[in-house]
């Protein structure tokens, strides 16, 4: 039978002091802010299409690191979490990418007529 | 069984880590495989559909009647907001979790539900107005891969809200001091997962035309 232990002996509370401070999450949550209307501001201004996916791209994945690294406390935690996250998601990506391309490659044959 | 036991229960792994958290790790990685495949099929089909209504450009219906593009950018980019602010609410609840502030839970809780009820709520808005504008899911392939992507998104929003309801009555009666704060943390990391899969749908669905 186990025998009870504290949390703070498990070494838990130390590692959630590693979290953040709440003024971390302020200045995170107001840069999420300032990225998203930078986002919606950039669609609206048609000098910005010819780079405008490139930019939207990079502003989208600026907001998922910073949600990632300081709300979901990558930074901070167990490199093994962010094993678990990143590795699927890096085969989502991957996923996600190929498949476009494999399905753009596919309308393009089937366009011009070869398929 | 006492709370220290329960701690002890979750460190019975080879990692030293609270196995609760390991296994919604683990689970949202599956859902990143389950979103990709979502979003994978939205973009293979993105400028496919041969009949309107489309997202970004007018729409003409067989009436002759002239439709502006369907999708509402000023709705979705202020329901953005909403969300990205639910999560610093469900961060700040955490927060006060761990320092055993069981008033700054119940504060942070309570604003982050009623965010993300917003975000159901203009998500449902926005639902009625596309099928009002002649939007349904078998209309054409940009409805058929929005509605799925999108529903599937809400309805673990709403899966969101209902397991943080649950954690918030258990604040509510006292039952979430410091050494359970984890039950917090594994539904806020589910919470922080749907947001950012919206930073992701918004991005692809809504702004790249």
């Amino acid at each position: 039978m186990t025998a009870p232990v504290s949390a703070e002996a498990l070494g838990l509370a130390a590692h959630e002091h590693h979290h953040p401070s709440t003024a971390t999450y302020l200045k995170v949550g107001i840069t999420l802010i300032i990225l998203t209307a930078v986002e919606v501001g950039i669609y609206y201004v048609p000098q910005m299409r010819p780079i405008l996916v490139p930019c939207l791209l990079i502003l989208a994945i600026a907001k998922f690191a910073l949600v990632a690294a300081f709300y979901m406390h990558l930074k901070t935690d167990s490199r093994l979490f962010s094993g678990l996250f990143l590795f699927p998601l890096l085969i989502a990506v991957v996923i996600v990418i190929g498949l476009i391309a494999l399905m753009a490659y596919h309308f393009a044959f089937a366009i011009s007529g070869h398929i | 069984m006492s709370h220290a036991s329960t701690y002890a229960m979750e460190l019975e792994t080879t990692t030293g880590l609270p196995s609760r958290k390991v296994a919604i790790w683990t689970f949202i990685g599956s859902e990143c495989m389950f979103f990709a495949s979502l979003i994978s099929t939205y973009m293979v089909y993105k400028g496919k559909s041969l009949a309107g209504p489309y997202p970004h450009t007018p729409y003409t219906a067989a009436g002759g009647e002239v439709f502006k593009p369907i999708l509402n950018i000023p709705l979705t980019s202020v329901s953005t907001f909403v969300l990205l602010m639910s999560s610093l609410g469900v961060v700040l609840a955490l927060a006060a979790a761990q320092r055993g502030s069981r008033k700054g839970v119940i504060t942070w809780l309570i604003v982050t539900i009623i965010l993300g009820s917003m975000f159901v709520g203009g998500q449902v808005y926005e639902f009625n107005s596309f099928v009002h504008e002649g939007l349904t899911l078998k209309q054409n392939l940009f409805g058929a891969s929005f509605f799925v992507l999108t529903g599937f998104h809400g309805a673990h929003v709403t899966i969101g809200l209902i397991w943080l309801t649950t954690i918030l009555i258990t604040a509510i009666r006292g039952k979430l001091p410091p050494d359970r704060a984890v039950n917090l943390d594994i539904a806020a990391l589910y919470w922080h997962f749907v947001d950012v899969v919206w930073i992701v749908i918004f991005t692809l669905v809504y702004l790249i035309p």
